[in-house]
């Protein structure tokens, strides 16, 4: 088994496929049915033994960096409307990159609009495993 | 014997083994231990005395750490032999490990994580689940508060209102994992309650009785939030209210108000209603201004701007938030709510949108972006 995280971002990545409007501009159902789906995704993962956390980000925050001794640490925020952002992630402890692609897959055939799939990017990264017990 | 009752027993074990010389820290863990023993062993032989068969087990495991730490000797020589007597229980154990626990020296995730190992008799693995924290993570925050509170004699009264403010955190966690915050917190105020006669301690248990018995309306089956006014109401606990309200009048007829008695006659103003049209803002408003003279709290000042906003109309409300710093947590949700009903909608779904942004929880930010979207697909004329 390998572990896997599976980014989603609020923005930043590839060009979207698709331009989806913002999701406050959602008719109510349409919200209904995209949230239902995240949470039905989370409690597959759970089911099938896969899931190892899930969490959401708030939108707001700020960089961070030490400015020297005896000064505080310097911020810069809040963050820029170009900038790639983090909204939140899976991680997922499966067999295979393949299946690691699959999941993401699923997930990013997340309903929109008209019940749609909105094609969003997500970003799979393995996870620097732990060593093994016998040295290939 | 159910967990509940056994964890009952475990200040006052704790306190036993003090008052015959072990030091909080070392007596606090051979009690968990006995609990240990107690959970595999009572259910197929269970003891006449739960309370006698315990505080003999944890002075066993007491004794046998302090032999195998031999940087103890010392006290090893001070502690062996039978237990000495101790004298007939002039003081309250447990309601000094409250103090001790809620040690003003400790910060509040420390005191609230010691509550509940030490007065709670919960295992560090239920309480950083609770928390959602790695129980190495807990483990260490409860061995550096016991730490910090080693110098503390366990004799000295302590401040209520520091204990109040640390079962009031733990109320307010709610409930993620697999233990009951709510229900524990209210379990230890109630223990409280009936060890110190102070209007301050039924006000803070008769507030969470309160809320308590709203809980199964506050969430519908598929786990969305269910604001106040759309709740279910026949789905509120009454027997829950009843103590509570019964609670809350018998500190109140004291004439000794407090912080925590004003938010629970507020409480009880919204459980004494049928229906939400029967809600008595008018006073309502009115203990929100006791509050806020009370607490100077800019979260009471935006909680009455709502008050006010249905006492008196929206554009009332609307003043009164003016007035107040928007960074504060949940402002743009108000703002949005009283917009709508001022007949703004434009300007309500916008700050919805804005408020599901900042929003402290998912269930939140969901039921913000719900509204958001709600109002952005009305036909607009």
């Amino acid at each position: 088994m390998a572990k896997y995280l599976l980014l989603k971002h609020y923005r930043g990545g590839p060009a979207p496929t698709v331009d989806w409007a913002p999701m406050d501009q959602w008719t109510p159902d349409e919200v209904d049915a995209h949230l239902r789906f995240m949470h039905d995704f989370g409690a597959r993962l759970e089911e099938t033994g896969e899931l190892v956390d899930a969490q959401a980000l708030s939108p707001d925050g700020a960089f961070v960096r030490y400015d020297g001794e005896g000064r505080p640490p310097v911020t810069d925020g809040p963050f820029v409307e170009t900038k790639d952002l983090i909204a939140g992630w899976y991680i997922i402890d499966v067999e295979s990159w393949d299946r690691a692609v699959e999941l993401a897959g699923e997930l990013s055939a997340a309903p929109g609009p008209g019940g749609r799939p909105i094609h969003e990017w997500l970003e799979v990264r393995p996870f620097h495993g732990v060593p093994a017990a016998v040295p290939e | 014997m159910n967990g509940e009752l056994l964890r009952d027993l475990v200040p006052a074990v704790i306190g036993v083994l003090v008052r015959r010389g072990a030091d909080f820290a070392s007596a606090e863990d051979a009690v968990q231990d006995a609990l240990v023993d107690a959970v595999r062993g009572w259910p197929a032989n269970p003891p006449r005395d739960p309370r006698g068969w315990l505080i003999t087990v944890a002075w066993r495991r007491f004794l046998d750490a302090a032999r195998a730490d031999t940087s103890r000797r010392r006290r090893e020589v001070r502690v062996e032999g039978e237990p000495v007597p101790g004298p007939v229980e002039a003081v309250d154990d447990t309601l000094q490990l409250y103090f001790l626990c809620a040690h003003p020296c400790l910060t509040p995730a420390s005191s609230v994580a010691l509550t509940l190992r030490a007065v709670g008799g919960l295992t560090t693995r239920q309480i950083a689940r609770a928390y959602l924290v790695p129980e190495a993570t807990m483990a260490q925050r409860i061995s550096r508060a016991k730490r910090t509170v080693s110098g503390v004699r366990l004799n000295q009264p302590g401040a209520v209102a520091t204990v109040l403010r640390v079962l009031y955190l733990v109320f307010n966690e709610g409930y993620s994992g697999d233990v009951d915050l709510a229900a524990e917190a209210i379990r230890l105020t109630r223990q409280l309650a009936a060890r110190i006669d102070d209007e301050e301690v039924a006000g803070l248990l008769a507030l969470m009785l309160l809320h308590h018995a709203r809980r199964p309306a506050r969430t519908s089956p598929d786990g969305r939030l269910v604001p106040l006014a759309e709740q279910d109401r026949s789905r509120w606990d009454r027997h829950l209210i009843a103590e509570g309200v019964e609670v809350l009048q018998q500190a109140l007829a004291r004439d000794r108000l407090g912080e925590f008695q004003t938010q629970a006659a507020i409480a009880a103003l919204h459980a004494d209603a049928r229906t939400v049209e029967e809600t008595d803002w008018r006073q309502i408003v009115e203990w929100y201004d006791e509050l806020v003279r009370r607490t100077d709290s800019p979260v009471a000042r935006l909680n009455r701007a709502v008050a006010l906003g249905e006492a008196d109309g929206p554009r009332t409300g609307l003043a009164a938030l003016a007035g107040l710093d928007p960074a504060l947590p949940r402002y743009a949700a108000v703002a949005a709510y009283l917009h709508e009903r001022a007949g703004d909608p434009v300007t309500a779904a916008r700050r919805y949108a804005e408020a599901a942004r900042s929003a402290p929880s998912l269930p939140e930010r969901d039921h913000l972006m719900r509204q958001a979207a709600r109002l952005n697909s009305q036909p607009r004329s």
